[in-house]
């Protein structure tokens, strides 16, 4: 029948394209906006717009495999009294349980823990199994503050306040009621089975002011041993990295926007925030101009998969990365060996975002114990910690190619952009021109 | 016992708390007074031991934050935060408390003779808080669990988005929160009530004159139908 119509050509609209269409239906058909995990799938500015220049007549590349190439970064030289030691610039960020299941929380810190970087708590509070299994981890203090407790805050090795997320900035969390076991519900001293708001504004301090007297309060209650990073969204990047210096930050982790999330609004994830190739770019220009660039160290999230993306997230002045759903596809997440389960849930392995939903196959993204039973803890560590060892070596071929002793020796000069658009967020050149838009 | 003299001209915050948290997981009961507070801010936080904390004086923001046991006493007004994330124990203010007292607190008793300012048990988790006076605006927004008592009157959306946290108010309520409602007071919630007022030392309240409010708990799950609520 279809074919009998096609008489003339069938054009799709380019403002009402197929997905566009499909969403309005679902609109139509559910009353109710689309929330999902995963993080932004439109096209954006990436770091894969921008090259490495390599060693050339003028400069010496570093032998591969021979000549070492230091990888190790502290974090927290500004005010704790122990600063974090890590032995790679890449390390896993906060991600609840509640979002995760107790064994995925337990395999992201035997993978961190066996290559010698940190892990971090999320929404939600610390779990023991978490807590065992990471030799350095990170206590974040969300607007929620659920399971938040001085005893936890004692055992963490650092403390991140997070401001904002780059898959919403300005929003808070949702974790459906689906999600909420006995275990997460008394976490978080509410009962099982409704949906759980994480609100979006802290709920003792407003504006920068008051948060530098927040962290002092955390500072005193921890002896002012631990590194105090501030997250925040990517938005209004250069203000907001000025501002948590000012406010005390140790160190500060920006998220760019296509960073991942358990559970958010699609319009969310896809519309607000800025990307984070600019605003790596933007931190750092705030840092040099304060002076404080290397003193207050820079965690830079959101998107990074390979090592190339940390090569350059360095290179443009980041002390380290963090990754999120790259860590969740090494533990096992969207493999193709759950296609059948995925087929059954109407998407299919590489397409698989409903973290928000709690039936994922892979074991990692619920709270069933029957769906947790099949993920194994200590082969998902051990793939992660192979996926981070990849990442290190990716990262240090680069940094030799550029002749680089250390990776944090990489610099802007090192790379140009192969897009206008890239070249202007990054303020590195068009390849082959020496000109940065924007620059006179 | 001893009294442990602290005069904050004389030595540091950082020092008395330093000196307050060499006693942390001990069962050490010993006294200490601190004077000259003069709202510096973030003192007396981070305690787990039984002690008796007393400030002459004013203090400033998020005084006896994270107090796990201890009985922390102002003689004066507080800034923001109070208590926030307390645990256990008990914190008395006889003056007044500005915005956020008891934020998040888990447990424990916060006891605020005069008045509080707006969101007075925002997010409360667990925590008695038993004020005076009267609560500011948005008092026990999104309060998880625990009780509020509130002898005077609470400002415009108190409760708002409330969970199982327990409202009781003496006297006016400008306005409620979405979600929460007045609710039927019986004698086990009198009960409880004038446990707490004792506690807290109130005698000039019964607990006959309060009304109740707590959670409608049609917002617990997402529901298109209630779209105006959100
Ligand atoms: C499943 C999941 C749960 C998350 N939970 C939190 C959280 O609790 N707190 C937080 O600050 N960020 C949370 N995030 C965001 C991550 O910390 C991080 O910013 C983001 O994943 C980085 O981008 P990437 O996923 O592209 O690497 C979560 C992300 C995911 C994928």
């Amino acid at each position: 029948m279809f074919e009998k119509t096609i008489e003339k050509w069938l054009r799709e609209s380019a403002t009402f394209p197929l997905p566009v269409i499909a969403d309005i239906q679902r609109a139509a058909r559910t009353g109710i906006y689309d929330i999902r995990g995963f993080g932004a799938k439109r096209h954006m500015p990436t770091f894969d717009d921008l090259v490495f220049l390599g060693a050339s007549m003028s400069r010496y590349p570093l032998e591969g495999y021979r000549e070492r190439c230091d990888t190790s970064v502290t974090l927290g030289t500004r005010y704790a009294k122990k600063p974090i030691e890590l032995k790679i610039p890449i390390t896993i960020a906060g991600m609840s349980f509640g979002a995760l299941s107790a064994p995925a929380k337990e395999a992201l810190g035997r993978g961190a823990s066996e290559v010698g970087t940190s892990t971090t708590t999320g929404d939600g509070g610390m779990t023991p199994e978490e807590r065992g299994h990471s030799d350095k981890l990170v206590y974040q203090i969300l607007p929620s503050r659920y399971g938040m407790n001085p005893d936890d805050l004692r055992k963490a090795d650092a403390i991140e306040v997070v401001v904002g997320q780059g898959a919403k900035p300005g929003g808070g969390g949702m974790l459906l009621g689906q999600k909420i076991s006995k275990r997460v519900a008394e976490m978080r001293d509410l009962p099982e089975g409704i949906d759980q708001r994480s609100a979006c504004r802290h709920p003792d301090w407003t504006g920068p002011d008051d948060l530098a007297i927040k962290i002092q309060e955390l500072r005193e209650i921890t002896d002012w041993e631990k590194p105090v990073y501030i997250k925040v969204g990517a938005t209004r990047t250069y203000y907001d990295t000025m501002l948590a210096v000012k406010a005390g930050a140790d160190v500060i982790v920006v998220d760019g926007m296509q960073g991942g999330t358990a559970a958010t609004q699609e319009v969310f994830i896809e519309h607000v925030g800025i990307p984070t190739l600019p605003a790596v770019r933007l931190a750092v220009q705030a840092l040099k101009e304060m002076d404080m660039h290397r003193k207050v160290q820079l965690i830079v999230s959101g998107g990074i998969r390979s090592g190339a993306d940390v090569a350059k997230a360095l290179a443009l002045g980041a002390d380290a990365v963090s990754i999120g759903v790259a860590a969740l596809i090494a533990l096992g997440d969207n493999s193709p060996e759950y296609e059948e389960e995925y087929r059954k849930l109407g998407t299919s392995a590489g397409y698989y975002d409903d973290y928000q939903d709690g039936k994922d196959p892979a074991g990692i993204s619920t709270q069933s114990d029957e769906l947790a039973a099949k993920f194994d803890p200590i082969k998902g560590g051990r793939r992660l910690a192979n996926y981070l060892r990849v990442l290190t070596l990716e990262t240090q071929t680069l940094a030799r190619a550029c002749g680089k002793s250390h990776v944090h020796n990489l610099e802007p000069e090192d790379l140009v952009a192969l897009t206008i658009e890239a070249s202007a967020m990054a303020k590195v050149p068009l390849a082959g021109t020496d000109w940065i838009p924007g620059n006179n | 016992m001893a009294t442990h003299n602290i005069d904050l001209e004389k030595t540091s915050v950082r020092d008395i708390n330093q000196a307050l948290h060499e006693l942390n997981g001990t069962e050490d009961r010993s006294e200490w007074r601190i004077t000259n507070s003069k709202g510096r801010h973030a003192i007396a936080v981070g305690i787990d031991a039984p002690l008796s904390v007393n400030i002459e004086g004013h203090v400033g923001y998020y005084c006896a934050g994270m107090n796990k046991h201890a009985t922390v006493t102002v003689n004066g007004n507080c800034g923001p935060g109070v208590a926030e994330n307390m645990m256990s124990g008990m914190v008395r203010v006889t003056g007044s408390a500005s915005q956020y007292a008891g934020a998040t607190a888990h447990g424990g008793l916060l006891i605020i003779e005069g008045d509080a300012s707006s969101r007075c048990g925002i997010s409360m988790k667990g925590v008695d808080i038993v004020v005076n006076g009267s609560v500011g605006h948005m008092s026990a927004f999104m309060a998880q669990s625990g009780r509020l008592v509130i002898c005077g009157d609470a400002g415009d959306a108190l409760g708002d988005s409330l969970y199982e946290a327990r409202i009781y108010v003496r006297g006016k309520v400008v306005g409620l929160g979405a979600d929460c409602i007045e609710k039927p007071i019986e004698d086990k919630h009198r009960a409880e009530l004038k446990q707490l007022l004792d506690k807290a030392g109130i005698t000039d309240c019964d607990a006959a004159e309060f009304r109740r409010y707590g959670s409608a708990r049609k917002l617990y799950n997402f529901n298109i139908d209630n779209m105006d609520a959100y």
